[in-house]
């Protein structure tokens, strides 16, 4: 016993580090399930009203590019209100709003922290549970796809960006349909992977690729991309895509957080049709 | 006694503010990031206890994963750093040991001691971080070149403040 005790003694310095590193990998492992992370994450009240603070200031550095953003954005808007379409007078086309079921809602936010060199990048919103956003709804900006909202404080939401390599976003050639997984890996946050897009499909350089809507987190059409470069490796039934970003992940300011009405009835129906095909 | 602890503390705060307000979105060639924060634990006087360096380097690296929502990868990184700083000591201690309350630094220890001081903790630090974030050996090449590149980084920007201490001391 006392042999045990003079052992600790002398080596408290290397317990101690063990006792450290233990703590720290347990942080990080437990991090690694993000939602785990509530605490000690940016969306920590202090951390990210101090982000909040800095963007205040870079926001006016900005504000030349957004403003031109803003007014292509209402342009574009324009063109689809109401008053830009005339009536058809005597045909069987009937604009009628109770026809329509909203099916998305738009929030918008601010970026106040980026990041785009780590393998697992994130962004902190300044919208939280209070404007009533949820953990896994999507975000989009007027240019394309952002990422998806993880986890939630009050005041402030961090945001799985696109550029995560566990963030595949379910994705389509905007003409032909056929739709595949969009990964990005690291290096690059201008580009990504389009896998499984199989070798029948005839694809050009410069094709448009966007949500295909299928995952329930982003609209479908919201623009990704466009294909850089395209290749069919001997022997295999997919064809290897890089994606150009039309987002400019280094850039954001302004951002839209999407809310899918119908969520919950999508999955549980989708739910229900899984557990019935597994009896 | 009391003002060398109030200057520690106000360059804690001052290196994690910097590092984590702009140093976190300085990105050279795309993912190349100066991690100046470790330079704290460089500068900690010689005779510190071991373990409190360690509880230091443990609570740094907190409060800079806090800054980027990376959970206990700086952690893990620093308190490793902080580890093996000891045992470097030990192994490049003048002869006839340390002068009385030495710190590590050009001023006092001369260049080619300092470089080396320097550039095996901070390529420690690196390697250790940036293999946690990949957490796998498959991009075990690109991985390595980010720490190469990143470590350059960080001791040039180690250097250049030291240049700076030493320009104060003289003219005092």
């Amino acid at each position: 016993m006392r042999n045990l005790i003079r052992f600790l003694a002398k080596n408290s310095f290397v317990f101690l580090f063990l006792f450290l590193q233990f703590i720290a990998f347990v942080l990080l492992v437990k991090n690694n399930n993000y939602q785990n992370s509530k605490f000690f994450n940016s969306s920590n009240f202090l951390i990210g009203n101090l982000y909040a603070s800095v963007n205040n200031i870079n926001d006016y550095f900005n504000l030349k590019e957004v403003n031109a953003q803003l007014a292509e954005e209402n342009a574009k808007l324009k063109t689809q209100s109401i008053p830009s379409f005339t009536k058809i007078f005597g045909s069987t086309v009937e604009v009628n709003d109770t026809v329509y079921l909203q099916k998305y809602q738009y929030t918008s936010a601010r970026v106040i922290n980026n990041s785009t060199n780590r393998r697992t990048n994130y962004l902190t919103l300044d919208k939280g549970a209070l404007n009533g956003i949820k953990a896994d709804m999507g975000v989009i900006s007027s240019d394309g796809v952002i990422g998806i909202v993880k986890n939630v404080s009050d005041n402030f939401c961090s945001v799985m960006s696109v550029l995560h390599e566990k963030n595949k976003v379910s994705a389509k050639i905007k003409n032909s349909e056929y739709f595949g997984s969009l990964v990005w890996e690291l290096g690059d946050y201008r580009e990504a992977k389009l896998m499984y897009i199989p070798n029948h499909v005839k694809l050009h350089v410069g094709d448009t690729i966007v949500t295909s809507g299928y995952s329930s987190v982003y609209p479908e059409g919201v623009p990704i991309g466009t294909i850089k470069e395209f290749e069919l490796p001997e022997g295999n039934n997919f064809y290897n895509i890089t994606v150009q970003f039309s987002v400019d992940y280094k850039k954001l300011s302004h951002v839209f957080i999407v809310k899918y009405k119908q969520k919950e009835e999508q999955q549980k129906l989708e739910a229900l049709t899984e557990e019935e095909n597994g009896h | 006694m009391v003002i060398e602890i109030v200057k520690y503390v106000v360059s804690f705060i001052l290196l994690v503010l910097f590092q984590g307000l702009i140093l976190n979105n300085i990105e050279l060639g795309g993912y190349i990031n100066p991690y100046l924060y470790v330079l704290f634990i460089l500068a900690l006087p010689v005779e510190m206890p071991k373990w409190i360096v360690l509880i230091i380097a443990f609570v740094l690296g907190l409060v800079i994963d806090s800054f980027t929502s990376t959970m206990g990868m700086h952690t893990s990184a620093t308190v490793f750093m902080a580890f093996s700083r000891a045992y470097l000591l030990k192994l490049m201690a003048p002869r006839g040991g340390y002068e009385f309350n030495a710190k590590p630094g050009i001023q006092m220890m001369g260049i080619a001691w300092y470089v080396m001081y320097a550039a095996i903790l901070v390529l420690l630090h690196h390697l250790f971080l940036f293999y946690i974030e990949s957490f796998k050996l498959t991009q075990f090449f690109s991985t390595f070149f980010r720490t190469i590149s990143s470590t350059f980084f960080t001791l040039l920007m180690v250097f250049i403040v030291q240049l700076f201490t030493l320009k104060t001391n003289q003219k005092s």
